[in-house]
């Protein structure tokens, strides 16, 4: 059964609770094209958003799951907001958590926040990203996609390309996979990945034919520009040609890999644009998934906190 | 006023003693130290199973004060000195303004004097407004009072100044706190670069950023043939570089903290900010290094590197908390528990890294239970065990993650100048 308060990483998730998601997810995928299926699940219950960082697919699927499921919902427009004024964030979730409010949905460019924000509040507080640590939420329907397309993890390799250092898709994915019977690769350049990733159970590496070979899901990251110093590699066209995927290297996984991305995609750079819109890409359907999930996250605590 | 302590443990680095021995004050000197002392006094002190020790002294306290009242004041520092057995402490320049100037010392030498709870010693700024360009008035804080200079909270990253800094200072005897740490290396960093911080999605910080300073600084003080000092050494490369050093016969001396021998990296669990310092909780073998770096002479200080914060500057996101931890109440306990109890110093070397060689680095009289010194004297029970409790500290601030644990060593007095500010346990100065 799902417990906590909160859903802040897959680090402290067990595998039990990870596919109790995934099964509570396949059932609400019915509800997104039906409005007949959508219900009062969730009886009114208030969800706030509170993002600290912009966000197209995760804010609005989350304001999207919350209403297919009866919810109120409710965006802190953060940049209008107190927070402008230099409130601070446990000041201001004080001030959200007294206003009657069941979910708080944060996303924060630093690392450890929406813990923070957790051990303040009396309200649940789902992470959806937090710095460089996990964006659960992500890895979920991304482990759903796979889920629904390959039936399983076991013995599954994935690997994930790219900005690894500053992605904490990679490391929720890292976390959740491994989990579950999965093989996870990281690769990029040598200045975005560090050995000590090694410590979560994954292979790293810079070669990345080596890193492709036989894969069953390839997973691109966003290259995060705004988050980089000290220049990690000498500029985008040296970086698509040595970690660019095009078709040629795709050719080195296995012939029905699953390709995905969390988004949003610079084209050209992680991947070229024949793979983003070929055969083996998934991308789009990551999205669709990523409103199941969050629903089935919402139902779950809802009700493993009837008391809140 | 006649003070006589009876049949303690003596232990006296300074003086190459450690025997039970009664020890006579009168007034505010040390009058007679012998077997058997048979003297009315107005006041005994029954020490037997107690360490009498020359007061301790540290090297490296924030006292916040002039400009960060809200986290600690010159008074409310010296009180939690004296609770943690210290009578004299020296206290870093990174006030506002910087204590980079005669007028700020007098400042804070008045300040001092009016808690007149501990001695309370200021250390000057390197250079103005500590922003690393041009020196500070040294001379005239030498003047005023300053025991020593430091940069604390960063490196002066100019290697041509820092050289000055130290051919000018060697002029004055004063001896150079060294923070080694280069920003480009720490970059964005939050914790120690590792297995843990990878695991925690935190920015690491690599044991470099500290080494290359510390190499740095060591050819300076070579090449200028002047003493340096360096603060809360956190790597084992450290240590083998200033192994090295000495080796070569560089005047080089070090100190650490008593949390970067007590924990590590791996202790960094929940984002808990009260385990953010600079530099940061290193891993387990680094740590073990420092152990060992105490126990063999490398490293010859314990400082506690005492930095208040406010509950809000702790209670936050990580990244946005400001360094460092409070130390004067537990540097003793912890100092007992660790290395005492764990078989790396005996208690006469315990005593020499608390009181004796810091006293030796600041060239000061103090640090020795010699007759006709000051009465500046700690007693502590080695034996008494009990549990760290936050709320019973007298700190302005509360920023430890020492919090809960068990400890051996309690204060039980504290005497500076013949007079009590700690009797039996309990502040009798406020």
């Amino acid at each position: 059964m799902f417990k906590g308060k909160d859903l802040l990483g897959l680090r402290d998730l067990s595998k039990d609770s990870i596919m109790e998601i995934l099964d509570e997810a396949r059932s609400m995928k019915k509800r997104i094209d039906n409005p007949a299926l959508r219900d009062h699940t969730l009886n009114k219950s208030s969800i706030v958003t509170l993002f600290y960082e912009n966000s197209t697919r995760t804010k609005t699927s989350f304001c999207l799951a919350g209403a297919y499921l009866g919810g109120i919902v409710q965006d802190l427009g953060v940049s209008t907001s107190s927070v402008s004024k230099g409130e601070s964030l446990i000041d201001t979730g004080l001030n959200i958590d007294k206003m009657g409010v069941k979910f708080m949905i944060i996303r924060h460019q630093m690392t450890g926040a929406a813990a923070v924000l957790a051990r303040n509040v009396r309200a649940c507080v789902i992470n959806a990203g937090d710095g460089t640590n996990e964006h659960p939420t992500q890895a979920l329907l991304d482990m759903y996609t796979i889920y629904d397309y390959l039936g399983g993890f076991e013995g599954l390799k994935v690997v994930i390309l790219g900005d690894i250092s500053h992605s904490r898709v990679a490391r929720s994915n890292a976390f959740g996979l491994i989990k579950l019977g999965a093989r996870v690769t990281l690769a990029g350049p040598s200045t975005l990945i560090s050995g000590s990733m090694r410590a979560l159970g994954v292979e790293v590496t810079s070669d990345i034919k080596g890193a492709i070979a036989d894969a069953d899901v390839v997973m691109g990251l966003r290259v995060q520009f705004e988050r980089q110093k000290n220049m990690p590699f000498p500029n985008t066209r040296e970086y698509s040609t040595l970690y660019g995927i095009n078709s040629d290297l795709l050719r080195y996984a296995k012939p029905d890999a699953l390709v995905m991305h969390p988004g949003p995609v610079n084209r050209g750079v992680e991947f070229t644009s024949n793979v983003i819109d070929g055969k083996n890409s998934v991308i789009n359907i990551q999205v669709k998934n990523g409103v199941a999930v969050r629903m089935a996250i919402l139902k779950l605590l809802y009700e493993a906190n009837p008391d809140l | 006023m006649k003070l006589l302590i009876k049949g303690g443990r003596v232990i006296d680095p300074a003086n190459n003693r450690d025997e039970i021995l009664d020890i006579l004050v009168v007034d505010d000197k040390i009058s007679k130290v012998d077997k058997s002392i048979d003297e009315e006094a107005d006041k005994v002190i029954n020490a037997q199973g107690k360490w009498v020790m020359p007061g301790l002294i540290d090297l490296h306290v924030h006292f916040r004060e002039p400009g960060f009242e809200r986290k600690e004041t010159i008074r409310t520092g010296s009180r939690a000195a004296a609770m943690g057995g210290f009578t004299t402490v020296c206290c870093m320049p990174n006030t506002e303004p910087v204590c980079d100037n005669d007028i700020v010392v007098e400042f804070i030498k008045l300040k001092a004097e009016r808690a007149g709870i501990v001695n309370v010693l200021p250390i000057g700024s390197i250079s103005k407004g500590m922003k690393g360009e041009e020196l500070s008035d040294i001379g005239r804080m030498s003047k005023a009072g300053i025991c020593a200079l430091s940069e604390d909270g960063k490196s002066v990253l100019n290697a041509g100044l820092m050289k000055n800094a130290m051919r000018y200072a060697s002029m004055f005897k004063l001896p150079i706190l060294d923070h080694c740490e280069d920003p480009s290396l720490t970059g964005k960093g939050q914790m120690n670069a590792g297995e843990r911080a990878a695991f925690m999605g935190l920015a690491g910080i690599s044991n470099d950023s500290e080494e290359v300073i510390v190499a740095r600084d060591m050819i300076l003080a070579q090449s200028t043939n002047t003493p340096i000092h360096l603060c809360h050494i956190s790597t084992a490369g450290s240590v083998t570089l200033i192994r090295q050093a000495k080796e070569r016969g560089v005047k080089v001396t070090a100190e650490a903290t008593p949390h970067h021998f007590t924990l590590c990296d791996e202790d960094i669990t929940d984002y808990d900010a009260n385990y953010k310092m600079a530099p940061p909780l290193r891993s387990k073998s680094d740590r073990e290094a420092i152990r060992q770096a105490l126990s063999d002479g490398t490293i010859e200080v314990i400082s506690t590197d005492h930095a208040p914060h406010h509950t809000d500057e702790k209670n936050c996101e990580f990244q946005l908390a400001l360094n460092g931890i409070i130390g004067l109440e537990t540097s003793f306990p912890l100092a007992n528990t660790v290395l005492v109890e764990g078989g790396y110093l005996t208690p006469y070397q315990l005593v020499e890294k608390m009181s004796a060689n810091p006293a030796k680095i600041l060239g000061i009289n103090k640090g020795n239970l010699s007759e006709g010194s000051v009465a500046d004297i700690t007693i502590a029970d080695p034996n008494a065990e009990y549990v760290i409790d936050v709320e019973d500290m007298v700190s302005k601030a509360k920023n430890t993650p020492f919090g809960g644990m068990h400890v051996k060593g309690k204060i039980l007095y504290t005497i500076v100048g013949g007079e009590m500010s700690v009797e039996d346990g309990k502040l009798m100065k406020r």
